[in-house]
């Protein structure tokens, strides 16, 4: 037996440390002052953070496969349980411990009611993060998700005098287990049929066995269950229930982390297991469509809210749409696309809802038009959300323009014309409608722009997550705030950032090569030599500032379009029945989304199984 | 049908009575009792899946290795998803205790919409 190396003893540490730390949190923490949980909390966040920052930046291998306890496969076959680094999964580990130590200093100090409970379930949740991104073995990768799903509903429901928290946290819970199940029965299925665990050994066995209708079911399974924490439509009802009523620190959590490891799953799903086995062609088929339908109905919802948290919500569920379209081209330049896209995503979210969290405890209120005005004298977030929404829009050289420039040309080079100008506009559908709603709502809230709404400055509306009401926007919120979105825009300026993505990529969606590596069964050869198209191409750049441009002419429309009189009301009155019938699909009714998974499911498993 | 197919038809039967049960529930806590449903058409599932014929239980004090025994590792897994799904029903259970105080009912049709109006 080798000695292990740093790479090594850091993945292990990744999973473990934050899993100990939450059982002494949660252990001690009745003993432990608030300030040294806090500070025990963001220690051990920044350890994550700056371990898996080494993974993704200073390990020489392009894989680092862990056996735990060193059960080493045997000719090809192994009774253990691998982790595996790559850069898909260092970049996750990373987007997941920034989130978490945002939201960790964010709420240093804060929610004094629940005590040490929050902290104990934040670090199950980074723990079940990082256990999902390296897990190597499908049970192993079920049993991390559902920990982390269990922490996040627990999370969501924490402030139960809240009606509205435990109704969301209620929903977002029965869903996410009906998931669970979901993805279970496709875990059985595929252990019957291959009678391993390990992905890439189930890989190995279906590739040798070939295509077959138990194959392909078993694959709707395991991606239905994915596809539902991933807010994909018609299986994301619940992320607007959840990320509209938890404490806005896990609404971060939640919104940058929770459904991009959802992509996530789909992504390794596809290139461990089900690649050269299930039909390519309706693999794409069905994504794209999936993406396009999440992308356009998450826009759509996100432009009629009022409720900031909601607002933000839908548009999280809308920009995972992108990402699912970027995966669903199923090739590297498309995966290195959904990884860029989601790390600016990440952090642009994260920190609008943190900025959301500051209005929250000052005015007691996240209403878009009870606030219409009153963030007149607070700077710094009011910056913050402009910029933030530039950031969503996708304005040339924020980290979404950079994912989406790279996505624009994997489009151009993998599809055919027409559906190259279909996404391109729908990209710019998600931009307009995301980012001109985050524009409309800060103009209102901080410049007190436009139309004044009826119920402006209408009072308490929610219970402050602080202790006392905030007199003024304290730095330690700000602060994340800032640094998530100053991390979000930046990205896009890092040098040769596409080119090493797109190896990255290369790497992740090479089913071969993973196989080899894990089973220690063959020769892994690197990826080609390869750079990264430029970014910065006059389309990319005119399509950022036309998104920007319609964004801004959405905002304004909405603002002041009440001025126009008679002949705005009549056309409000003519999609007032539609957007009712589709708020009242989105009420909290767990019977109806549950019916809507049904459906969803059953289409999944007829383009797969039936049709392919 | 061969017989061996049955308990895959099982499982899926237990698993679309539960969502059925799931989409028409009137009463909170039958949900949560009809998500425990579906979770048990996973444990048929793995347990026909790790079925051997006259095999015997994987426990090898009284039994000679090399005996014949069903597939200890499908077991691992059901037992696994138990303890999951014992957490999850009594956290979804705490959680429609609070919703009871807090709503006044368990009633899905009667509690109020979390989507505002526009």
């Amino acid at each position: 037996v080798s000695e292990p190396g740093v790479g090594t003893v850091t993945v292990v540490l990744l999973v473990v440390v934050p899993l100990l730390a939450a059982a002494v949190v949660a252990g001690l923490g009745r003993w432990m002052s608030r300030s040294i949980a806090d500070a025990f909390t963001a220690a051990v966040a920044a350890g994550c953070l700056i371990g898996s920052g080494y993974l993704l930046l200073a390990r020489s291998s392009d894989r680092l496969v862990v056996w735990v306890g060193g059960y080493e496969p045997e000719k090809g076959t192994s009774v253990g349980i691998a982790l595996v680094a790559d850069r898909g999964a260092d970049l996750l580990v990373v987007i997941a411990a920034s989130l978490v130590l945002a939201a960790v200093v964010y709420s240093w100090g804060y929610l004094e009611d629940v005590h040490a409970a929050e902290h104990s379930l934040v670090l199950v949740f980074l723990s079940g993060m990082t256990g999902f991104a390296f897990a190597a073995d499908l049970f192993n990768a079920f049993v991390w998700f559902e920990l982390m799903s269990v922490a996040a509903f627990a999370m969501t429901g924490l402030r139960v005098e809240e009606p509205r928290s435990v109704h969301g946290a209620l929903t977002f819970g029965a869903m996410t287990s009906w998931a669970a199940t979901v993805s279970l029965l496709g875990i059985g299925l595929l252990y019957g049929l291959t009678g391993e665990l390990n992905m890439a050994s189930i890989g190995v066995e279906l590739r040798g066995s070939g295509p077959s209708a138990a194959v392909n079911a078993a694959c709707a399974l395991v991606f239905v269950g994915y596809l539902v924490k991933a807010a994909a439509v018609p299986w994301h009802f619940w992320t607007a229930d959840a990320e509209a009523v938890a404490p806005t620190p896990v609404c971060a959590l939640l919104s940058g982390a929770l459904v991009a490891l959802g992509v996530y799953g789909v992504a390794r799903a596809w290139w461990t297991m089900f690649d050269g086995v299930v039909g390519e062609a309706t693999m794409r088929t069905t994504l794209l469509s999936l993406g396009c339908l999440t992308a356009l109905v998450g826009a759509f919802m996100c432009t009629t809210q009022r409720h900031i948290k909601r607002l933000l919500a839908y548009s999280t569920i809308s920009h995972v749409g992108v990402m699912l379209i970027a995966v669903g081209l199923l090739g590297d330049e498309g995966l290195a696309a959904a990884g860029l896209y989601a790390i600016g995503h990440a952090c642009v979210k994260g920190s609008l809802f943190l900025g959301t969290g500051v209005l929250l405890n000052r005015f007691e209120s996240v209403d878009e038009h009870a606030l219409h005005g009153r963030g007149r004298d607070m700077p710094l977030t009011r910056w913050a959300f402009v910029v933030g929404a530039l950031g969503l829009i996708g304005f040339p050289a924020c980290g979404v323009w950079l994912g989406k420039s790279v996505l624009e040309h994997a489009t151009a080079a993998e599809t055919p014309d027409w559906f190259t100008a279909w996404v391109i506009v729908v990209l710019l559908t998600v931009s307009a409608c995301t980012g001109g709603s985050v524009l409309r709502l800060t103009s209102r809230v901080f410049w007190g722009a436009g139309v004044p709404p009826p119920d402006a400055g209408r009072q308490n509306e929610e219970e402050p997550e602080t202790d006392s009401v905030l007199q003024r926007s304290p730095l330690r919120m700000v602060g994340p705030c800032w640094a998530l979105l100053l991390v979000g825009l930046a990205i896009a300026l890092i040098p040769g950032l596409p080119t090493a993505a797109e190896r990255g990529a290369a790497v992740f969606a090479d089913p071969t090569g993973y196989a080899n590596a894990v089973l220690g069964a063959g020769p892994v050869p690197p990826p080609p030599a390869l750079t990264a198209a430029s970014p910065w191409t006059t389309a990319s750049v005119t399509f950022g500032l036309l998104a920007t441009l319609l964004a801004v002419g959405m905002a304004a429309g909405w603002l002041w379009s009440p001025a126009l009189g008679s002949r705005w009301r009549r056309r409000r009155r003519l999609l007032g029945r539609p957007v009712r019938a589709l708020h009242a699909l989105h009420a909290g009714h767990i019977g109806d989304y549950v019916a809507w998974a049904m459906l969803g499911s059953a289409c999944i498993g007829v383009a797969l199984v039936v049709a392919a | 049908v061969t017989l061996s197919v049955v308990p895959y038809l099982v499982a899926g039967w237990i698993f679309l009575v539960a969502c059925y049960g799931l989409a028409t529930s009137r009463h909170l806590v039958h949900a949560v009792a009809c998500l425990s449903v579906a979770q048990s058409a996973t444990y048929v599932l793995l347990l026909a899946v790790g079925y051997r014929k006259d095999a015997t239980a994987p426990v090898f004090s009284d039994v000679r290795p090399g005996v014949r025994v069903v597939d200890p590792v499908v077991q691992a897994l059901t037992l696994t998803d138990i303890v999951v799904g014992a957490t999850v029903t009594a956290l979804l259970l705490a959680i429609t205790i609070q919703v009871a105080k807090r709503h006044g009912t368990v009633d899905p049709e009667e509690i109020s919409s979390l989507e505002d109006e526009a």
